[in-house]
């Protein structure tokens, strides 16, 4: 019944010469929850960002569903949740309008929105307790708030994979709890997801397993490991440079 | 009034109306992308394109709009490549443009005044089968931004997202390359080169400080737009002023009273409902323009 969704074989990504992946294999099958740690840096961004073909590997494979990357088309079976939004831009959009975006893998560009689509956004805002600001502009809502958007302009796809770049970074308890509950439906519906995390929070009881990414290896495949040294602490706060320190919400740049 | 009843004072409104909708239902797409600029750079490559056409005795307008299309497609494949060196390279081909344009109009002995009717739009001259081209090139326009709108609002509002949606980015960002030149090329003659980014660019800027969603502004901008035009042209023929200014003078008079407007109601709405609307946003909130 396990089949493989993401297979990465000794993949290598280098910017301007300098390597920021070298020899990563990985794979993910059918209802794994994995999570990619590893310190800033290490490369565990450019490995999910390669996976999705917004990297170029210098050498190495990535296969999804079973397909080359090069020639994978069914993008509707993945969603995505970057780690915020690149361009913000001054014309404002409602969460409504955001979250429908997500349906355009499935819809294709020339077909207008039907029933579904809306449906699929209303299910959507809902699992991430978003409902009630669906006409609300996104930069009015808080950071978390709009992580929680981008986690149902995701979902809005019904995706078969969730692919998540710090989809915790900087938000809110609320949020997290929030998030951890649409996230755990999305399991328990026979979903797959990689997620690249700084810390787990909430999301552990979720994980099925973990690989550490450090300097651009693997250096561990399995079990989640225990938080360690000052991490361990239950007061530890966990602060990164571009986590909560973030002066604005994810649409202002 | 009476002097609408003019053929050309109706030709000079029916254009001036055909460009105050479709500017700005592009130019949304271009605002949000943070290059509301872009149709300044290529309305100064379409100047070297009406210098082409009247040197050689082509029609201007149809060389503008192959040498603007190409001068877009090249602005597009710089910011694709996202190289540091795109912004010089976008500085060389903009006053390349305009350079390249005033030389070759002096070299076709044209008029002074033609060359004017260019940088700054000569609405009155238009001609019937201008208005035509106007007018067809216009409703394509708005069909493609209205028709596209919701996948030219996902790849203008996360390109790598629509990436990853599997949709045709490369494709839809050199669509809207192709309608910045051809929209530039027949506002051409409505407000000329110089003028034609505010055209695209203000009734936006004006619309986005009272909607709450994309859509909205973008009805709002399009209605400011046609306002704008028809009030501009009305303005140009009673007191006799440069139709093209006055066009632009009239989309930036409404962002003016749109802002007021709305600083008025906001301040009112505080007034009756105090705290009500602060209070109820998180502390993190970003209210940013820019």
């Amino acid at each position: 019944m396990t089949s493989p969704v993401i297979t990465v074989t000794h993949g290598v990504v280098g910017y301007d010469g300098r390597p920021v992946l070298r020899d990563v294999s990985l794979s993910v099958t059918t209802g794994e929850v994995v999570a990619l740690l590893g310190a800033n840096g290490s490369g565990k961004s450019t490995l999910i960002r390669s996976i999705l073909g917004l990297v170029p590997l210098s050498s190495g494979s990535v296969t999804l569903f079973d397909r080359p990357l090069r020639r994978f088309r069914q993008w509707h079976r993945i969603g995505y949740v970057p780690q915020r939004l690149g361009a913000g831009s001054g014309v404002p959009a409602t969460v409504g309008e955001v979250v429908a975006s997500g349906r355009l893998a499935r819809r294709g560009v020339l077909r207008p929105a039907g029933a579904a689509d809306r449906a699929a956004v209303d299910a959507a805002l809902r699992a991430v307790g978003l409902a009630d600001r669906v006409r609300d502009p996104v930069a009015t809502l808080s950071g978390g708030q709009q992580q929680r958007t981008l986690i149902a302009r995701a979902l809005a796809g019904r995706p078969e994979l969730l692919v998540l770049d710090e989809p915790t970074a900087g938000v809110d308890a609320e949020s997290q709890e929030a998030f951890a509950g649409a996230l755990g439906e999305f399991v328990d519906g026979g979903g797959t997801v990689l997620l690249v995390a700084h810390e787990l929070g909430p999301l552990r009881p979720l994980i099925s397993r973990a690989v550490v990414v450090h300097a651009g290896v693997v250096v561990h495949d399995g079990a989640v490991p225990e938080p360690a040294g000052h991490h361990a602490e239950p007061d530890h706060d966990h602060v990164h440079p571009h986590g909560p320190d973030e002066p604005a919400g994810l649409w202002s740049s | 009034m009476e002097l609408f009843q003019y053929p050309y004072m109706q030709r000079a409104l029916i254009g001036a109306l055909v460009i105050g909708l479709a500017a700005p239902a592009l130019g949304i797409y271009l605002v949000q992308r943070r290059l509301a600029l872009i149709g300044d750079g290529v309305g100064h490559v379409a100047l070297t394109g009406v210098g082409a056409g009247l040197l050689l005795n082509r029609s201007p307008v149809l060389v503008a709009v192959i040498v603007a299309t190409a001068g877009a497609i090249t602005i597009e494949l710089v910011r694709a490549r996202g190289r540091t060196s795109g912004d010089l390279a976008l500085a060389l081909l903009f006053y390349g443009g305009i350079a390249g344009g005033v030389m070759l109009v002096g070299l076709s002995d044209s008029t002074s005044a033609n060359l004017n009717a260019y940088l700054f739009g000569s609405l009155v001259t238009i001609q019937t089968t201008d208005l035509i081209t106007i007018a067809v090139l216009g409703a394509a326009i708005l069909l493609t931004m209205l028709g596209l709108r919701p996948a030219l609002f996902a790849v203008c509002h996360d390109e790598e997202y629509a990436r990853v949606s599997g949709l045709p980015v490369r494709t839809l960002n050199l669509l809207l390359a192709v309608a910045t030149a051809v929209t530039v090329t027949i506002a051409m003659r409505a407000v000329g080169v110089l003028l034609i980014s505010a055209l695209m660019v203000v009734p936006v800027a004006a619309a986005q400080q009272v909607t709450r969603g994309f859509r909205s502004t973008m009805a709002a901008a399009m209605t400011l737009g046609l306002f704008a035009a028809g009030s501009g042209v009305w303005v140009a023929a009673t007191a006799d002023t440069a139709p093209g200014a006055s066009v632009v003078l009239m989309a930036i008079a409404s962002f003016g009273v749109v802002a007021v407007v709305a600083a008025l109601w906001r301040a009112l709405r505080r007034r009756a409902v105090p705290s009500a609307a602060p209070a109820a946003e998180p502390h993190e909130v970003v209210l940013e323009r820019s």
